[in-house]
């Protein structure tokens, strides 16, 4: 495949924004849905085409030039693709599951007003996520990095009219930001030290390091601030469940599958830098840890569908942090590429169920939907089986993966991520017999009105239904007998940092049948925690008391999200704008005040000199400069 | 020789717009503007960015040839008198829709004024530059005195009396530098860059050029009288103020202050830096919660030239090109920024955001393109702005790792108070003030358009200014170092 072919699968996405962009509102909706599908689609096409040619020429990376961005002094940042086993599989997954939500949105949006724009927006937003992946140095990964932020933003605030959506966004977009600084800071920290920003350059440099060598954590550290910000994790993941104010296709496409995964694309394509700086990694596994079961706990209790997902996805997204922090790359990237598959899958499914509850999100309006509802209900089982990490479900080899080398790396570790775990199971049933099973609690109104999605959607659930169903196959473990092509695959990506540090990546030392141990453990966990939802939502029947109900100590708490957001708002927010007006109100009058007293002073002082000394030398000089002045008037007018 | 025409071109343009009647005047002015950027453009393509000092000019001034009228074009110089020209006849078109009373003089003012910042960017003589210095204040200060708004003399007097205070400590560093010289004495720039002056000669030199350009750019503690000159000026003087005369003060440290007084720099270079940093927080601190968007603005723009200036300070590669890169970028930025709430105030009556609010609802045109221009002032990478504050931000912090990261909030604090400005303007219901509000017309377009066109151009090829600049940069480091 030549190289301008493969240009080709960024730019499809750009032309079809251009093309949507520039033509809204002037081009039919039907032609605006197809030319912003087929952008992906074609993208996806090139894509598998790539990944061909990548495996038939022996898998050797390459970098694709096409020219120099920013060249100072002796600083070169060119503007460069690096195609190798990483990229290639963020690209599979991003057309990929890219094609399939375009395809959704053209039934989900079909009634917008903004539907060409929503389509501009989607493509544009593929744009930079491919940028993100594809770039051969850390700043065009940047561009991507900030440019998905802003379609982020601008997808959040679809609805514009609504003001609480639009604080959403710009909450997502500031918060990204306070991530993105830190990015920018290692990426000059990478610059002061390596002169180089290309990840070849870099890497190979980076070999010459002792393994924890300071200069390596600082930089790790102040990647993995980016990496907070972009993939939620703690203390910079609020933004992430508020982001649902966007139309779902948008949560599925960019807050679930793709653009939250970035952090863990970063990390993984430094690795040989996070190889350098184990303490960097404890802290990513420990914040990782953290936010899984922290975002777990909150996703137990909220009522809306969509809220739901959101914190599940903030909560897997620290599975993957966690297995990073174990350096099991290859388990995280694993875990991205089902989660990629049975998120989408969960958040399209609730997409088709708020379509077919008429915009209705609260679980407590919902029930009895899976027998109008069949094949949304059949994939959206489908998805949560795989998310609780049941056997053979994709999410179950994965998570597995991770936990497996999260126990030989850290016990305490391993115990918070079965208990997250339990969590994400409990929760997730619970949502799917909320929906799905039960009596049907919504208005007259809203059942007259239910009906299965048409098929632009539920051809999209069905695929990935299938997917979530049998995606784990590509890693399965020698211990169930697999040969783990993923991890093969990708095992070239780890050779520098093998060579840096060979004690961290030993072959395993877990017998099979611990190895089956930890298996059943987790197994058992999402077993019984499924159990544990089915007494209380169907035996019992119970259903969340509503909000007018006064909840009490640890739940009112766990309700409240923690009140993050409140202790966020106390100690930034407000006392920014007080600031803000504290200066804007006394500061500038107090500058005013002392610059012109200085002033005064002065003249004060110069007055004093000309009258104790006659004939001194600052009156020379001041009738000099004047004479000056004249002169060069008097010239002038000549 | 095309200096010497780029610069008395606009001043013959002046004076017949001056001379025209009022219907005639305005298109008189445009017709120049774009004719005077015709020629910049000339000289563009006929530069030569490695043979240094070009299209000089010089003739016998004062003092028997010891002070010449001398000027010439390096790679700093040609990319602001670019930006200048550029920029001036857009300024000119964006009055247009305004009926201002006794406008040929109000053309000719700005005509005026783009003389003299020629004039200023290109003068090889010391004192050649201070005279085009102040002249460039006398267009716009009549500009804003006579057209401005309601406060109008009260602030263009404090903005006099800072900006003459500053210029005054200037010229006597300049009188003191002109004495120093040896022989016949000599005011021209590159004789000042050879004297071997005074560990303490340069420490006094240094605070004489820093205030004097400080209080132009302006730099915290000298910018009280920025914010309310910016909003009592009629739209175009802002425009000028903002998007070229700052760019004289940064110019003057490039060119003066840097290779005259390396020791005073290396003496107090920390103090400026400091300043400087402190400016951009403080800026875009107070710009948090601004109601009237052209305050935001001017607040907004205080706080990126302290960046600029900070990598100024810095005295590295990045932070010179940053800086450079930056000026061209910011004065395209701002001045959309302030025509498009210049648009919105035509139409609405009012500058305040709460009473603003869905204006992107009626008027899809404006809102995207104030979008871009607003992506480039927070630094989205590929618009203009990404490139500058990334040079700058990473000279800063090569020169010292925390400031380098408190400069650094501003990229967080710009989006805090950039998208609270738009969403208040664009976003939400569509507010009372906006009812019947009309998209864009053929005129603003044509405005916008050119401005918008360059966002994307200095954002994804910024090599096309980088190497004009590059070779005059490198050799300013080596006077430096």
């Amino acid at each position: 495949m030549s190289a301008s072919l493969f240009f080709l699968i960024p730019l499809l996405p750009l032309l079809g924004f251009l093309i949507n962009g520039l033509g809204f509102p002037h081009i039919p909706k039907s032609l605006a849905g197809i030319l912003g599908t087929l952008a992906a689609v074609g993208s996806f096409l090139l894509s598998l085409m790539a990944f061909n040619t990548f495996v038939s020429e022996g898998s050797q990376p390459m970098i694709l030039p096409l020219f120099d961005w920013i060249t100072v002094g002796n600083l070169n940042i060119p503007f460069a693709f690096q195609v190798d086993q990483l990229s290639l599989l963020m690209l599979l997954i991003i057309t990929g599951v890219g094609s399939l939500i375009h395809i959704y949105s053209m039934g989900y949006m079909h009634d917008d007003a903004g539907f060409g724009k929503f389509f501009a927006y989607l493509n544009l937003f593929l744009f930079f996520m491919l940028l993100l992946v594809l770039g051969s140095n850390y700043v065009i990964m940047f561009i991507g990095w900030e440019g998905v932020g802003l379609c982020s933003y601008l997808l959040i605030g679809f609805w514009n009219k609504n003001n609480s959506y639009n604080d959403a966004a710009r909450k997502a977009f500031i918060m990204n930001r306070v991530g993105d600084l830190g990015f920018l800071l290692g990426i000059f920290t990478i610059i002061t030290t390596f002169g180089s920003v290309e990840y070849l350059e870099v890497f190979s440099q980076a070999a010459g390091f002792q393994v924890g060598d300071p200069i390596m954590v600082t930089i790790t550290l102040l990647l993995f601030v980016g990496a907070m910000g972009k993939s939620a994790q703690i203390p910079l993941y609020t933004w992430l469940p508020d982001a649902m104010a966007g139309p779902t296709p948008v949560s599925a496409l960019i807050h679930a599958a793709t653009m939250v995964t970035a952090g863990i694309y970063m990390v993984i394509r430094s690795n040989v830098l996070y190889t350098l700086a184990p303490g960097t990694l404890e802290i990513v596994g420990i914040i990782g840890a953290a936010t899984a079961v922290f975002a777990a706990s909150i996703g137990l209790l909220q009522n809306d569908i969509k809220k739901v997902l959101a914190y599940s996805t903030v909560s897997q997204l620290g599975y993957m942090f966690m297995g990073l922090g174990a350096m099991a790359y290859s388990a995280s990237m694993f875990h991205v590429i089902t989660h990629a598959f049975f998120k989408a899958l969960l958040f399209l499914g609730a997409g088709s169920v708020i379509h077919a509850m008429s915009n209705e999100q609260d679980l407590r309006a919902m029930g009895g939907l899976r027998k109008k509802l069949p094949i949304t209900f059949l994939t959206f089982l489908i998805a949560t089986i795989a998310i609780s990490g049941i056997p053979p479900f994709a999410g179950f080899f994965s998570k597995d993966e991770i936990l497996a080398h999260v126990f030989e790396h850290n016990k305490i570790l391993w115990v918070l991520g079965v208990l997250g775990s339990l969590m994400t199971s409990f929760y997730m049933f619970r949502l799917l017999f909320l929906t799905f099973f039960g009596e049907f609690r919504g208005s007259q109104a809203q059942a007259d009105h239910l009906h299965e999605s048409p098929a632009s959607m539920t051809v999209p659930l069905i695929i990935l239904a299938v997917l979530s169903a049998v995606g784990g196959f590509i890693g399965v473990p020698e211990a169930l007998h697999g040969s783990h092509q993923l991890a093969a695959f990708m095992d070239p990506l780890f050779d520098t940092s093998r060579q840096v540090n060979p004690a961290a990546f030993l072959p395993t030392a877990l017998s099979h049948s611990e190895e089956y141990l930890l298996m059943a453990v987790s197994v058992a966990a999402a077993v019984i925690a499924a159990v544990m939802a089915y007494v209380m939502y169907i035996s019992k029947n119970n259903v969340p008391a509503s909000d007018r109900v006064e909840k009490s100590g640890i739940q009112k708490l766990i309700y409240n999200k923690y009140y993050i957001d409140e202790l966020y708002d106390t100690v930034f927010v407000t006392p920014t704008k007080t600031l803000s007006n504290l200066l804007y109100n006394f500061g500038e009058f107090l500058i005013d005040l002392v610059v012109n007293g200085a002033v005064k002073l002065i003249r004060f002082g110069s007055g004093l000199l000309k009258k104790t000394q006659t004939g001194s030398v600052g009156d020379y000089v001041f009738a000099m400069v004047l004479g000056i002045v004249a002169l060069l008037f008097w010239k002038l007018l000549l | 020789m095309l200096t010497l025409i780029l610069i008395l071109l606009p001043l013959a343009a002046g004076i017949i717009t001056l001379l025209s009647g009022a219907q005639l005047a305005k298109k008189i002015a445009l017709v120049s503007g774009l004719a005077i950027l015709a020629t910049a453009v000339y000289a563009w393509l006929q530069f030569d960015p490695a043979a240094g000092t070009q299209f000089s000019y010089q003739y016998n001034w004062l003092s028997n040839g010891s002070i010449l009228f001398s000027g010439g074009m390096d790679g700093i110089s040609l990319v602001l008198v670019l930006l200048t020209t550029f920029l001036t006849p857009l300024i000119i078109l964006s009055a247009f829709k305004h009926d201002y009373k006794n406008s040929p003089t109000f053309y000719a003012l700005i005509l005026f004024m783009e003389s003299a910042l020629v004039g200023v960017f290109t003068a090889t003589d010391a004192f050649l530059f201070y005279l085009f210095f102040e002249a460039a204040l006398i267009p716009v200060y009549f500009l804003a005195a006579v057209w401005g708004g309601e406060h109008r003399l009260k602030v263009t007097l404090k903005f006099f009396i800072y900006t003459i205070f500053g210029s005054l400590f200037m010229l006597v560093a300049l009188v003191y530098l002109y004495f120093q010289t040896p022989g016949a004495h000599s005011s021209q720039i590159s004789a000042l860059y050879a004297l071997e002056l005074s560990a303490q000669a340069q420490g006094l030199i240094f605070w004489a050029f820093f205030i004097a350009f400080a209080i132009k750019m302006p730099l915290f503690p000298f910018h009280t009288w920025q914010p309310d000159t910016y909003t009592e000026s009629p739209t175009p003087a802002t425009m000028l103020l903002s998007g070229i005369m700052l760019k004289m003060g940064v110019y003057g440290l490039i060119r003066l202050l840097l290779p005259i007084v390396p020791d005073g720099l290396a003496q107090w270079g920390m103090v400026a830096m400091i300043l400087s940093v402190i400016g951009i927080i403080y800026g875009s601190i107070i710009a948090i919660q601004q109601s009237d968007m052209k305050r935001l603005i001017a607040y907004s723009s205080f706080a990126h030239v302290g960046l600029m200036a900070a990598g100024v300070f810095s005295v590295s590669t990045n932070g010179l090109q940053g800086a450079l890169i930056q000026m061209l970028a910011h004065g395209i930025n701002v001045v959309g920024l302030f025509f498009i709430i210049d648009i919105i105030y035509q139409r609405t009556k009012t500058r305040y955001l709460d009473q603003l609010g869905g204006i992107s609802q009626v008027s899809p045109q404006l809102s995207i393109l104030f979008m871009i221009l607003l992506l480039g002032s927070v630094a989205l990478p590929l618009t203009n702005g990404f490139v500058g504050e990334f040079l700058l931000l990473s000279s800063v912090f090569h020169y010292d790792n925390w400031l380098g990261a408190v400069a650094g909030l501003t990229i967080i604090l710009g989006s805090v108070y950039m998208l609270r400005l738009f969403q208040k303007s664009m976003f939400g219901p569509i507010s009372k003030w906006v009812e019947g509000f009309q998209d864009l017309t053929l005129s603003e377009k044509a405005v916008l358009l050119p401005l918008v066109v360059m966002v994307f151009w200095i954002g994804i090829y910024p090599n096309t200014f980088l190497k004009i600049t590059e070779p005059a940069v490198h050799q300013l480091l080596t006077l430096v170092k």
